[in-house]
């Protein structure tokens, strides 16, 4: 590129504008980093929804239980490939801010509906081997520093233990980690035999069921079906696929997700705005300049690729910087600290980020390049 | 005093000659005013649902629950254990009656109105006397439930919020047909987010028994805290967790108010970042133009610090009114907004709406005057830094 030395040149005229400009960009790009990584926080249902399994809680709300017997009656069900189920523990781990999920669970029918939860297969034996055992995902074993071996103390809330009351102690010999960035490995899995012979209170009653359907394409079917079985019995179902499911949870926490995503689409935007007005200021004010360009010979072409370029290389570095920063500022993990599991960039989410990055660079660059193109250089000239 | 009359001569010329600069002038603003009405906004989400937690919290009303118990969901109180409360010293009493309300918290689904897919709505089972303790809910369309049959009140918010609960219709949860029969208010405050119903009717429909989930105490007076909790404490027959209505909400809050609090942070913090840029730009253009003006005041006097102090008094000016139009504009889009929510200690939802007070403007504005001082500081400087005679000759 012959042209380069010309192009550097002019970055350097205005010194301060250039770095300030790329620097307004690159602040621009990190807050959509964070805008992805707060879309995907809040919305992460949609993504960890396995297609073929349903849940099934009490009709009335999710807080009633149901009888454990009706997993042997769900498994008879036409389209039902097998089923498990899950209980709310609610345990406190220290303080009431360490929040995470507690499950009992029967770790064979367990892991095998999600099998997007890893474990290796000499921690599964383990678990198997010890009733007291517990996994804990990867994110949580992280935030508190636990390792394979070590003793968990949790104190029930509504749980209570008949030897001990309210403390609740489990050997971790496992921890499991995702099959995919976007697996929520918060939660604490332990062993429904243990937790059923220990409580005090609830004996044979169970949080909810997870289903694995034989055909993902009948799922709404079954859920009928099962509602069916149980419809004028004492506990009464309601049956959703898994999607629908988390869906009506994260709807539940509401509009505050939706306004914070289109707080930091319009800053973004607006950001954007000011950065590239000023871009097409820099090209407007040196209209004669390229006047006299055009005027010792550059073709049309020349001129309107040369100011292109300039647009592009600040858009780039500003971009490329802040996506960059941002990645790994999302990299670091929840700023909350356990309120948003799932806080991870997307690779859809940077590329979209690679090509607002590009699209900066042209449109603010092209409505000044092509006015400069089109100038007569006499008129440009004349100007001063 | 030349000093002053100095300053007070370049700022009108600076102001007078702003609109030669509309453009960038214009981007500044616009940019801080876009930074204040982000912060003022989100933060009014964590005023809006700390108030509607905390509001009704008054220093004479204690919660009690079981211990461990973080919410009335993980709680059981027996009736038993409702009785020796109501013994225990310091309780007020009204016509011989003690003021304590032992209550059941329930969780029903109810379609929101906005999106119209179910939530977990609180619904609470209260006994008359509950009307007494809790003094500040007042009946503003209908009548109370009557004892012993299937009606409910509901609450302000609530109605606002979920589908189907309108007086006089029918409400379906499991086998039971309740009738909305009354709609209360109680100065905005979480309470406004609950359905209603007699704890007897209630009982045997959720299978309940005898028994209860917490009990809300009115005190004599505040003062009479300790002796109340003391007293229940030390009691062998009971282990409860005693807690003032105001901790208990507070505590509750904690959680959604981290979260917006945290995201607020991130995003205004990037957000004045750029603003600060954007007014840079701004100023150090401002500067540019006018050297040789600068540098021809130089020449007839004019002082260093004068000059300074003037761009800086330009830079803070067209900050401040960024600020007020952002804060405006936030108040404006935001205050009284209402939404709902998961209250995470106890999965139900809880209505409220944004709140965009006093101090929240006045950080907005503050907040502003910081980025136009860091903006206008570096510009300053180099304005009464040029060098009189290349500035003179500069074209």
């Amino acid at each position: 590129m012959k042209f380069t030395r010309l192009i550097l040149s002019n970055f350097k005229r205005h010194k301060t504008r250039t770095i300030l400009t790329i620097l307004s960009i690159m602040v621009a790009f990190v807050l959509f980093a964070y805008l992805g990584a707060f879309r995907t926080a809040f919305n992460y249902g949609a993504n960890i929804a396995g297609q073929d399994r349903l849940m099934v809680r009490h009709k009335v709300s999710l807080i009633q239980l149901l009888p454990a017997s009706y997993e042997a009656d769900i498994e008879r069900i036409d389209g039902v490939a097998e089923a498990t189920h899950a209980t709310w523990f609610g345990a406190i781990y220290k303080d009431p801010k360490n929040f995470f999920g507690q499950m009992p669970v029967k770790p064979e029918e367990f892991m095998r509906m999600y099998p997007e939860f890893e474990l290796p297969k000499e921690q599964m034996d383990a678990w198997l081997k010890t009733r007291t055992g517990a996994i804990a995902g990867r994110t949580t074993a992280d935030r508190f520093g636990w390792k394979v071996g070590d003793k968990i103390p949790l104190m029930g809330t509504y749980w209570r233990s008949k030897e001990s009351d309210r403390l609740w102690t489990f050997d971790l010999v496992g921890i499991y980690e995702g099959a995919k960035p976007e697996t929520d490995t918060s939660n604490f899995y332990f062993r429904h035999d243990f937790f059923d012979e220990m409580r005090r209170g609830g004996e044979g009653l169970v949080g909810w069921y997870i289903i694995r359907v034989k055909d993902p394409e009948k799922a709404e079917e079954v859920a009928k079906r099962v509602d069916a079985e149980f419809a004028n019995s004492p506990a009464e179902t309601k049956t959703d696929t898994e999607g629908a499911f988390v869906k009506g949870f994260a709807e539940q926490i509401g509009n505050i997700g939706a306004i914070v995503i289109a707080i930091l689409t319009m800053v973004f935007f607006t950001i954007l705005l000011v950065a590239g007005n000023t871009m097409a200021q820099a090209v407007r004010e040196r209209m004669s300049e390229l006047g006299v360009l055009k005027a010792i010979g550059f073709t049309d072409m020349q001129v309107l690729a040369m100011v292109l370029t300039e647009a592009l290389l600040i858009a780039v570095i500003g971009g490329g910087l802040g996506l960059i920063l941002g990645a790994l500022a999302v990299a670091k993990g929840d700023p909350t600290k356990g309120a948003l599991p799932v806080f991870i960039l997307q690779p859809s989410h940077a590329i979209f980020g690679v090509v607002c990055v590009f699209l900066l660079g042209l449109v603010s660059g092209f409505l000044p390049a092509l006015q400069a193109m089109r100038m007569n250089p006499v008129e440009a000239l004349r100007r001063e | 005093m030349r000093f002053f009359a100095q300053i007070a001569a370049l700022v009108g010329f600076n102001i007078r000659t702003l609109p030669s600069r509309k453009g960038s002038a214009a981007a500044a603003i616009v940019g801080i005013a876009g930074v204040v009405a982000v912060l003022v906004g989100l933060l009014s989400i964590a005023q809006g649902f700390r108030r509607t937690m905390t509001i009704a919290g008054s220093p004479d009303t204690v919660f009690v629950l079981r211990t461990g118990a973080d919410s009335e969901l993980a709680s059981i109180l027996t009736r038993e254990e409702a009785q020796i409360i109501a013994e225990a010293p310091g309780v007020a009493r009204k016509n011989g009656k003690a003021l304590v309300s032992p209550e059941l918290f329930v969780m029903v689904n109810l379609p929101k109105r906005s999106t119209n897919t179910d939530a977990n709505v609180p619904m609470r089972g209260i006994e008359q006397t509950a009307f007494d303790v809790r003094d500040e809910v007042k009946i503003v369309q209908g009548r109370k439930f009557q004892p012993g049959r299937n009606e409910v009140i509901v609450g302000r918010a609530a109605q606002l919020q979920f589908a189907g609960t309108d007086l006089g219709s029918d409400l379906l949860f499991g086998p039971n047909l309740w009738k909305v029969v009354g709609v209360f208010e109680a100065e905005g405050s979480i309470s406004e987010s609950e359905i209603w119903a007699d704890a007897a009717v209630l009982a045997p429909a959720y299978r309940r028994g005898t028994s209860y989930q917490n009990a809300v105490v009115r005190l004599a007076s505040a003062g009479n805290y300790q002796t109340f909790k003391d007293s229940l404490m030390t009691d062998p027959r009971v282990s409860l967790k005693i807690v003032r209505e105001t901790e208990y909400y507070a505590e509750q809050s904690r959680s959604i108010v981290g979260l917006v609090n945290v995201v607020a942070g991130i995003i205004t913090t990037l957000m004045g970042l750029a603003a600060i840029f954007g007014a840079l730009n701004t100023m150090y253009t401002a500067v540019a133009a006018r050297s040789r003006e600068i540098a021809t005041l130089e020449a007839i006097g004019f002082r260093g610090a004068p000059i300074v102090i003037s761009v800086l008094i330009e830079s803070i000016l067209l900050a401040v009114l960024g600020g007020v139009v952002g804060a405006l504009g936030a108040w404006l889009a935001f205050d009284g907004f209402r939404a709902a929510t998961l209250n995470w200690q106890t999965f139900s939802q809880v209505a409220f709406s944004f709140d965009v007070n006093g101090p929240l403007l006045v950080q907005g504005i503050v907040w502003a005057v910081v980025i136009g001082v860091i903006g206008g500081l570096f510009p300053a400087i180099r304005a009464a830094r040029l060098p009189v005679a290349v500035a003179l000759r500069e074209r």
